[in-house]
């Protein structure tokens, strides 16, 4: 029982920290393009980017459920070169990111649309390409809007329920994860078992934003 | 030398305009671009700088071309010898003061002269600050080093001194003076401020409409009759009184009100707001020595 525990708590843990870096990975460009475009059609990425707020998680899950199934187009196709994504943890990774995706992206774009145009000009007219003033310049500006995209993905892949219950089910140590257990857990019963996961779930939350939060306090200190 | 013969579709607050600038700047030459705003200064340090792209033209420099539509030839901003000082500052908000000028250098040469451009512009002591701790003037100041480091062919300062209360403006008027005469390099500044024209430039560009009106000095431009034996003053109107039959006219000259009578004829030129020269004929002035 007990490792049990262990496992489900640490995959959950694996799910959140890949779900983060891949959104991390993805979020940059993404919030980059939808500041710095000019295209026309850019409110329709802005949208798709935003559904995940207000669309219920079940509704994503069952989508997402008929496209891995290989009887679909796309579940087919994966199925022919090997990759089986509906109820194993390589489809938790993809519904995750999909549904933390305006998480990591929001914050990340409202901070980069808050850095001055001008800096990033002056950084041109220094000599410096538009990858070494991305790095050097803007990314150490909007610091904190990628810290709070890291914090929010983070904290939401590991609170997910609907989306994973849909395309994973509750498979021990390949898709069962904190929050699937509590609900099983009291499904059977089970309290001290549920207690246990509750408590973890919050103490690690509530270390993770106190520590964000102290980080930030400090770096907005300005003399050093 | 540098020469610009570059055209620009603008879309001004008043509507649209083909702006058209016709220039050569000389090697050392401290040029002024003045005019009202709206009137295309700012896009023509912009269209030097590679920041924004003529629709047609040649922009040269030392014999580099550094824009031909005839030749495709567009060089990025980061491929020109310039340094811009924005309105701005935009000083590197994660970076020290050090940083920010260190950011700039290319070359190992350039790396060790940071520490004397500091002294230069006087931050020596603050070099180890971030930019949001600093005064305007500091940052201003800050802003010129960096642009400097490179040790461009050109100098860029975009309204650089606008934001900043009028003591510390006229003691980074001095500085400025005095860097453009120590490093001798070659400086465009866009002003709309008649003393820090007059004070720094070599030459005038008065620009209205996107056009260049005239290429003059400073005091040709502002005071072109001073052999006549008159004493000239240049005013704001702030009122027109109608005074049957006289009209009242106030104005700001300096930081001193003045009035005078004008007859209705001469007054229907001026509108408040606008600027005017006083002119008395000088040779009975009164003199009352001060205390």
């Amino acid at each position: 029982m007990e490792s049990d525990f262990v496992t489900t708590m640490l995959l959950t843990f694996k799910l959140a920290s890949i779900t983060t870096g891949i959104l991390l990975l993805i979020g940059i460009p993404l919030a980059s393009f939808l500041v710095f475009s000019k295209i026309r059609f850019k409110s329709i990425i802005e949208t798709i980017v935003s559904m995940p707020l207000v669309l219920p998680p079940s509704v994503l899950g069952f989508y997402l459920l008929l496209a891995f199934s290989p009887a679909s187009a796309i579940g087919s196709f994966l199925t022919e070169h090997g990759i089986r994504l509906a109820f194993s943890f390589e489809g938790l990774v993809v519904g995750s990111v999909l549904f933390s995706l305006p998480f990591m992206v929001h914050p990340i774009q409202s901070a980069l649309s808050q850095v001055p145009l001008s800096i990033i000009e002056a950084s041109y007219t220094l000599g410096k390409s538009k990858i070494e003033t991305m790095v050097k310049v803007v990314l150490p500006t909007i610091r904190h809007g990628l810290i709070s995209g890291i914090v929010l993905a983070f904290a939401h892949t590991v609170g997910e329920f609907g989306v994973i219950l849909m395309i994973g089910g509750n498979i021990p140590g390949e898709t069962r994860v904190a929050s699937i257990a509590i609900y099983d857990e009291v499904e059977s019963l089970n309290y001290a078992m549920a207690h246990q996961y509750a408590l973890t779930l919050f103490a690690v939350t509530f270390a993770i934003l106190l520590l964000v939060y102290t980080l930030n306090k400090k770096s907005l200190g300005g003399i050093r | 030398m540098i020469t610009v013969n570059i055209t620009k579709h603008l879309d001004t607050a008043e509507g649209a305009l083909n702006a058209v600038f016709e220039l050569e700047i000389h090697d050392g030459e401290f040029l002024t671009l003045f005019g009202p705003s709206g009137a295309g200064k700012t896009t023509l340090m912009r269209l030097i700088a590679g920041l924004e792209t003529p629709d047609s033209g040649l922009i040269e420099v030392d014999g580099e071309v550094w824009f031909d539509s005839h030749k495709k030839i567009n060089l990025p901003p980061q491929k020109r010898s310039i340094g811009f000082v924005f309105q701005d500052y935009a000083l590197f908000p994660t970076m020290s003061v050090r940083e920010n000028l260190l950011f700039a250098a290319e070359t190992a040469q350039q790396r060790r002269n940071v520490d004397e451009l500091l002294e230069l512009i006087e931050l020596t002591n603050l070099a180890h600050r971030l930019p949001n701790t600093l005064s305007g003037g500091q940052k201003q100041r800050v802003a010129l080093g960096r642009a400097l480091v490179r040790h461009p062919k050109i100098l860029l300062l975009d309204e650089p001194l606008s934001a900043l209360d009028p003591s510390m403006r006229q003691k980074l008027q001095d500085e400025l003076s005095l860097i453009h005469s120590r490093l001798g390099v070659t400086t465009l500044l866009v002003s709309h401020d008649i003393s820090e024209t007059v004070k720094l430039s070599d030459r005038l560009a008065a620009i209205e409409l996107g056009r260049i009106k005239r290429i003059c000095t400073p005091m040709e431009f502002f005071s072109p009759h001073t052999l006549s034996g008159k004493l000239q003053l240049i005013g704001e109107v702030l009122k027109i009184e109608e005074d049957y039959p006289v009209v009242i006219v106030t104005l700001l000259v300096g930081s001193s009100v003045v009035r005078t009578v004008l007859s209705s004829g001469e007054a229907s030129e001026l509108s408040v707001g606008g600027h005017a020269i006083i002119s008395t004929k000088a040779f009975n002035p009164i003199l009352i020595p001060l205390p």
